[in-house]
């Protein structure tokens, strides 16, 4: 297991500690710097000794992310990040074991070892970077662009229906989902310092803005002037509120969440609460996702203790070997029907 | 009456029946027993893929055979000397198989009307004189058996169930093989349900019994211990044997053993029997898919486990790109792949060797790697150790082929000495090794190997990946004279591996007329065959190789001793490609993909012929 809290004083790390020599290079303005920067803000307090955290990548932008932090990295092949950093961990559960992935490489060619990393609840930390586009070959739609998107390969319009990942995660049993947007710190080092803490896969979706090919993809959320009208952020136990005046909430209605507007008929009594535990709370803010009348939900909107794949692997080696006594070759060789040649 | 006992040098079983007669079963049995009287073995099963094809249909046949002798033995035998044909489908398939004179042995209750057309028999041919020339033995098992047990708890389908432990027990008398040893297991095999245990062990005794006394039967065979050299034994398959291997290289490295690995056929009982090993802290991880399988051995071989993952041909095709990730990371990795007829699904119970040029070349750009070749059953456990151990020292993956025949085929395992088995070295670098400028992953040793830094190594921290990366530093580079250096040490350190292999062994005369040469599972037939011409007084030899990537540095001069090269394959002459633009002369092929091995006396006639 990751070490846990307690240590942070005497390890004394700093954001400069995850800073490695080498030259960034992702577009200039790409949404991708942000996360990067709250990553190395976060690590450093988490109690983890360096040495212990592992970035696991695939291709495209977003994997080139292990280049650029002074830890262990491996920057494999498109798509099986999950599954190589699945026997990281395995081989060496001390590692703080994270993922780094894009919407293609996770949820495309990616997409089976996503969901199943998910579902073993494998201790790994597992980030996605939806831009809704391919950057790194040139601008070709991906599997989470917007019907009707054109793109270089979608002159006329994209016509294939988009995946919500957030909401595939909660399909494939996910421990722990969270959602937030590269330009916002704070919800981002919210995501990480959960994410790191949580026992089991979690899964965090950042909404990320490909300058180059897809810019002002997430322009509501963006920006500070729209995103408080149109971005709810969630708190465990806390009302559904938002907006500018922070006058705006979710009430159910005909089993389907609606916006409200608080004093006159509605207080906040009349609200939703978010449960993090509660995966018809989850359910209904990810049905939120592409609905016009609703607003985009971000922050920890699923988190639930599970056994994980790591733990119960290492317990059942431990019981077979109490059970049976620790294996020796000669134990192993002999256990056949045995003869002897003189 | 008094029976015959003749003494015999050696003897071919098939046993054949529907898939649901349980004849793997039966037939693993007698060579359980048969090991334990000392004799020298070779099986091999022959199933359907469909898990129960029809009752009684020529598809639904599954047969296994074993060959047995007072000498040694390398094959399981050409043609059987006895079938046991459970039903007229099995006899039917099986029957052109047979030696002339040949000893029939058939459940005549299933020889029925519906049986004996739904296999394509017009009248039936254990009354018709269809068997003339063979000694046919017409028992009626199920109704011998439903007397045996009469008074027994279980069903009438229970009972007729017992039926292969009758035939079983006939042959043990035949042989002269005990009955303990089946006795034993039964017991320990239902040991919830000893109604069940009992049963089977009546029908086998009644078997035995109706052998012993019955006056259809005059004589009874004995087959010498083998002079096998001295030590213990045991029977093992080629996949168990594989499983061992890796779990030994772990031990003999300080090494816990990760597997990730897809089930396939005919490969997935390594899976199976590795994920017993808990008690050897051998963790399997069954991925979701074959790419996941290597994927996830990657990442335990980067994180310091002596990582493997196990397939067949189509799952060898889908690690392929992962296969090219292992050898630009220089990770050590072991990928055995248990071939099987191709190409596609192809045969997925039937042996073939036709995935060698796939293991040499088959990967994106020039991508060598090492490739290990097991003989037979019990070579495997060598095989995997060996792989497991270049794979360490040379910080490579290496790929260990063996077939479908190897990999569910047994024969006699001389178990070695734990102790006996070499050491494997590794070394991890520590924080020391971070210099001024930084840590160097991509630093070389004496074999040009780069330094094994595992994750939480305080003051290691670096990358590595897919992207070419600079020699010594590792910093990611698309420089020219970099690649080209890359390129040429991952070349070399493959080629170096001819270090590893010793000196080759030739069996027979250093220089003649003919060299016959062959990899993998060939051995056996080759050296049958070869014998058995060099017995005639003819000039020929055998060379079997076990390494094919690199091959051994002394090979072009053995070759240059010999007038003729013939090189026998299951495959459509791949070792022969290879080896013509090696060794720069003709070649000889004998090549067939029937997906069977060869008889020896095929390439005995091949070897005849080119001999003149």
């Amino acid at each position: 297991m990751s070490e846990t809290i307690q240590g942070i004083e005497e390890l004394n790390l700093t954001r400069k500690d995850f800073v490695p020599g080498n030259e960034v290079r992702w577009c200039p303005g790409c949404g991708d710097y942000s996360v990067l920067a709250n990553m190395q803000k976060t690590l450093p307090v988490m109690g983890v000794k360096k040495e212990n955290y592992a970035f696991i990548s695939g291709i495209g932008c977003s994997s080139r992310f292990p280049y650029y932090m002074d830890t262990y990295g491996f920057h494999s092949i498109h798509g099986r990040a999950p599954a190589i950093a699945s026997g990281v961990k395995l081989a060496n559960p001390d590692l703080a074991v994270w993922v780094i992935t894009g919407d293609g490489d996770g949820f495309s060619i990616g997409g089976n070892h996503m969901i199943h990393v998910l579902r073993r609840n494998i201790d790994l930390n597992i980030m996605l970077f939806n831009n809704r586009i391919y950057g790194l070959t040139k601008g070709q739609y991906s599997p989470t662009s917007q019907l009707g998107m054109k793109t270089k390969s979608s002159p006329y319009g994209s016509i294939d229906r988009p995946f919500n990942p957030s909401a595939i995660a909660l399909g494939a049993n996910a421990t722990f989902i969270s959602r937030a947007l590269d330009v916002d710190a704070k919800g981002l080092q919210e995501s990480i310092k959960r994410a790191q803490r949580h026992k089991g896969a979690a899964f965090i979706e950042v909404y990320q803005n490909c300058i180059i090919f897809n810019d002002g993809e997430f322009a509501d959320g963006e920006s500070k002037a729209t995103r408080p009208d149109n971005a709810l952020f969630v708190t465990h136990g806390e009302p559904m509120i938002f907006g500018k005046e922070h006058d705006k909430g979710i009430i159910m209605k005909d089993h389907h969440p609606k916006v409200v507007t608080l004093g006159g008929d509605w207080s906040e009594k009349d609200l939703l609460v978010h449960d993090e535990t509660n995966s018809i709370i989850t359910n209904l803010l990810l049905e939120m996702t592409f609905d016009p009348l609703n607003p985009t939900p971000f922050g920890i909107l699923r988190a639930i203790e599970a056994p994980t794949y790591d733990e119960m692997l290492t317990a059942q080696i431990e019981d077979v070997i109490e059970a049976k006594g620790e294996g020796t070759l000669e134990s192993l060789f002999y256990s056949g029907d045995v003869w002897e040649v003189k | 009456m008094t029976k015959k006992v003749i003494r015999i040098n050696e003897a071919t079983i098939r046993f054949a029946g529907d898939s649901g007669d349980g004849m793997q079963l039966t037939g693993t049995r007698f060579t359980e027993a048969t090991a334990i009287v000392g004799n020298d073995l070779k099986t091999i099963p022959n199933y359907p893929s469909e898990i129960r094809a029809p009752l009684g249909t020529l598809a639904g046949v599954s047969a296994f055979q074993l060959m047995f002798g007072s000498s040694r033995v390398f094959t399981p035998g050409d043609l059987p000397d006895t079938l046991v044909a459970m039903n007229p489908a099995a006899l039917k398939v099986h029957l052109k198989d047979l030696k002339k004179g040949g000893t029939v042995l058939a459940n005549a209750n299933a020889f029925s009307l519906k049986n004996l057309k739904m296999a394509g028999w017009e009248g039936n041919p254990l009354e018709d004189g269809s068997l003339e020339g063979y000694t046919v033995y017409s028992i009626e098992m199920s109704k011998l058996v439903g007397k045996a047990l009469e008074s027994s708890d279980l069903t009438s389908k229970g009972i007729e169930r017992t039926k292969n432990m009758f035939a079983l027990g006939v042959l043990f008398w035949m042989y002269n093989r005990p009955v303990e040893p089946t006795e034993a297991w039964l017991r320990k095999k239902f040991g919830k349900n000893p109604a069940i245990a009992e049963a089977n062990i009546t029908a086998m005794k009644t078997g035995f019994n109706y052998g012993e006394t019955t006056e259809i039967f005059t004589t009874s065979y004995a087959v010498e211990k083998a002079d096998l050299p001295k030590g213990k034994y045991r029977n093992i398959t080629g996949n168990v044997a594989v499983a061992y291997g890796l779990v030994a290289a772990a031990k003999k490295a300080g090494k816990e053993l990760f597997l990730g690995s897809y089930p396939i056929t005919p490969a997935s009982e390594i899976l199976h029997t590795l994920s017993g090993l808990r008690n050897h802290a051998v963790k399997t991880f069954q991925a979701e898919d074959e790419i996941a399988g290597i994927a996830s051995a990657i990442g335990a071989s980067y994180a310091g486990d002596l990582a493997c993952t196990t397939t067949s041909g189509p799952g060898m095709a889908l690690k392929t790109e992962a296969i090219g990730l292992a050898i630009i990371t220089e990770l050590p990795l072991v990928i055995v792949n248990v071939q099987r007829g191709g190409p596609s699904t192809g045969m997925p119970t039937k042996m073939e060797q036709s995935d060698l040029l796939q293991a040499v070349h088959g990967r994106n750009s020039d991508a060598q790697i090492p490739v290990i070749t097991a003989q037979d059953p019990a070579d495997c456990f060598d095989c995997a150790f060996e792989a497991a151990r270049v794979a360490l020292k040379y910080m490579t993956p290496v790929i260990l082929l063996t077939d479908g025949y190897l990999g569910q085929g047994s024969g006699p395992w001389l178990i070695p000495d734990p102790k006996s088995l070499p050491e494997i070295k590794v070394t991890h670098p520590d924080s020391s090794a971070r210099g001024e400028n930084g840590f160097m992953p991509y630093s070389r040793d004496e074999n040009e190997a780069r330094p094994w830094a595992l994750p939480g190594t305080p003051g290691l921290e670096h990358r590595i990946g897919g992207l070419e990366k600079e020699n010594i530093t590792g910093m990611v580079s698309q420089d020219p004279e970099n690649h080209q250096l890359m390129t040429d040490i991952r070349a070399r350190k493959i080629t170096r591996i001819t270090q590893e292999i010793p000196p080759s062994e030739i069996f027979g005369k250093a220089k003649g007329k003919v060299l016959v040469i062959g990899w993998g599972s060939t051995h056996g037939s080759i050296h049958v065959a070869v014998d058995r011409v060099q017995a005639e007084g003819k000039s020929v030899s055998q060379l079997h190789l076990r390494w094919v990537s690199p091959f051994p540095s002394d090979l072009k001069e053995i070759c240059d001793n010999f007038d003729e090269i013939l090189i026998p394959e299951v495959n459509s002459g791949q070792l022969s490609l290879l080896l013509k633009a090696d060794l720069v002369r003709p070649i000889h092929q004998l090549n067939k993909v029937r997906g069977e091995p060869f008889r020896a006396s095929e390439i005995e006639e091949k070897i005849n012929e080119i001999l003149g």
